[in-house]
C-alpha cells in the first residue's frame, strides 16, 4: 500500500543559514536537504546565500561554489558536468533533472534542491541507486543473440534499423525518471520503473536481437510493466528529452499485437 | 556495514504539480466518484421500484442543495473520466507522447469536460425544451 507521508525518521526539520560574503552582489538563496548519517538526527534544509555575480550559470556550479568556499561538508554526485554522465541527477525546484544542464536563471525564487524522491538517502543529495541497477541488470541489457553471426562481417544493420535504437539508446541512466514517477515510488519492489522499461524497449526493437520473444515474457507481468499508468512525469523530467511513456506503451502494444 | 536505516528522500511532499500528474490523479479520483455514483444510482432504482412514496422523497433529497451539488460533481466525474479516457485510448495505440502535445491534450480533456458538463446542465435544467 502506497505510503503517502514520509517515516518518523526521514522528516524534514531547519537547518542552518549560510549568510553570502560581504560585497555580494547577486545574492540567491539555495535550500539544500543535508542528511548526516552520523548525527543520529532527522534530514534537515540548509540556506546558503549564494553570490551569482561570482558563480557559474548552472546549478551544479553554485553546488561546487559552495562546497569549496562555503561548507565542505555537502555532499553530492558529480563527474562530467556536460549532462553525459547522470551523476548529478537530483530534484531542484520540484523537478528531477541534472544539475549541470539545468541554470540557475531558469528558476523562480528560492532554489531548492532535494536527492531524487523516494529513494533511501546515503548522505546529502546522494541517494542509494542499488535497487535501480539492479532493475537495469534483470532486463539482460546486451544483444542475445542464437544464430552465428556472417563469418566475415559484424551483424550490419541498416539506417533505418540504427534510427530505431537511437533515442533510447540515449538514455544515460540517471534516474531522473523512474525516480519521479508516483508508481514507482509506491512500488519500486515489483515495478521495474521508466528508465528499465525504456532500456527494454531498446533491446527489444534491435533488429539484431534474437531474444524478443523472452524478453516479452519476462515483461509481461501486473507490476513489472503494467503499473505504468500514463502519469508521464518520466518523459517529462528526461534530461535527454528521450520519451520513457511513449517507450512503455509500444511494449504494451508489442505483448497486445503478439497475441492476435 | 553500517546499521543505520537510511531516511527516505521527500516525494510527495516536493514534486511539482504539472498539467499531466495533476489531471493523472483527477482521472482517478473521478474514477472513484463514479463508483460511488453507480451505488448512488442503484439507489435511485430501488426508490423507483419501492413505489411512489420513495421516490418522490428520494427526489426532494436529490433536488436540495447537497443533492444538485453531487449531481453537479457526478457530472463533471463522468464527462471528465469520458474524455480523459479516450486520451488514454489513443495512448494505449502509443499516440499522442510528445510533451508539449499531452500538456495541450489535456488542457482540451479539461475544457472539454467543462462544457460538456455546462451544456448537460443547461438542457437538465431548461428541461431540454430548446
Amino acid at each position: 500500500m502506497a505510503e503517502f507521508t514520509l517515516p518518523a525518521n526521514s522528516r524534514v526539520t531547519p537547518g542552518k543559514n549560510y549568510p553570502a560574503a560581504e560585497g555580494a552582489t547577486r545574492v540567491r538563496d539555495f535550500r539544500i536537504y543535508r542528511y548526516d548519517p552520523d548525527a543520529g538526527q532527522n534530514p534537515r534544509v540548509d540556506t546558503y546565500s549564494v553570490d551569482l555575480g561570482r558563480c557559474g550559470p548552472m546549478v551544479l556550479d553554485a553546488l561546487i561554489k559552495i562546497k569549496n568556499e562555503v561548507d565542505p561538508t555537502l555532499t553530492f554526485r558529480r563527474s562530467c558536468r556536460e549532462g553525459i554522465c547522470g551523476s548529478c541527477a537530483m530534484n531542484i525546484d520540484g523537478l528531477n533533472t541534472l544539475a549541470c544542464t539545468q541554470a540557475i536563471e531558469d528558476i523562480r525564487g528560492d532554489v531548492k534542491i532535494y536527492p531524487l524522491p523516494h529513494m533511501p538517502v546515503i548522505k546529502d543529495l546522494v541517494p542509494d541507486l542499488t535497487n535501480f541497477y539492479a532493475q537495469y541488470a534483470s532486463i539482460k541489457p546486451w544483444l542475445q543473440t542464437q544464430t552465428p553471426p556472417p563469418p566475415d562481417s559484424e551483424r550490419l544493420q541498416s539506417k533505418q534499423d540504427q534510427e530505431l535504437i537511437n533515442s533510447p539508446s540515449a538514455c544515460i541512466l540517471c534516474a531522473c525518471c523512474s525516480t519521479s514517477c508516483p508508481s514507482y515510488w509506491w512500488n519500486s519492489d515489483r515495478y521495474l520503473g521508466p528508465a528499465t522499461l525504456l532500456a527494454a524497449y531498446r533491446w527489444l526493437v534491435d533488429t539484431r536481437d534474437e531474444a524478443t520473444g523472452e524478453r516479452l515474457d519476462h515483461l509481461e507481468d501486473p507490476f513489472r510493466l503494467y503499473r505504468c499508468h500514463t502519469i508521464m512525469n518520466c518523459t517529462n523530467a528526461c534530461p535527454k528529452d528521450l520519451n520513457p511513456a511513449k517507450a512503455i506503451a509500444s511494449i504494451k502494444r508489442m505483448l497486445v499485437e503478439r497475441r492476435l | 556495514m553500517s546499521q543505520i536505516s537510511r531516511p527516505l528522500s521527500p516525494h510527495l511532499q516536493v514534486y511539482r504539480w504539472a498539467v499531466s500528474n495533476t489531471l493523472s490523479i483527477l482521472h482517478r479520483m473521478t474514477g472513484v466518484a463514479l463508483s460511488i455514483g453507480a451505488i448512488a444510482l442503484v439507489g435511485w432504482l430501488l426508490a423507483l421500484a419501492a413505489g411512489q412514496a420513495s421516490f418522490l422523497q428520494l427526489s426532494e433529497l436529490l433536488s436540495g442543495f447537497i443533492g444538485q451539488l453531487l449531481l453537479l460533481g457526478w457530472s463533471f466525474a463522468f464527462f471528465y473520466h469520458l474524455c480523459n479516457g479516450i486520451r488514454h485510448l489513443a495512448w494505449d495505440i502509443d499516440r499522442g507522447f510528445d510533451k508539449h502535445f499531452a500538456r495541450k491534450s489535456g488542457l482540451v480533456v479539461v475544457s472539454l469536460s467543462v462544457l460538456l458538463t455546462a451544456a448537460f446542465w443547461v438542457v437538465a435544467l431548461t428541461g431540454g425544451a430548446a
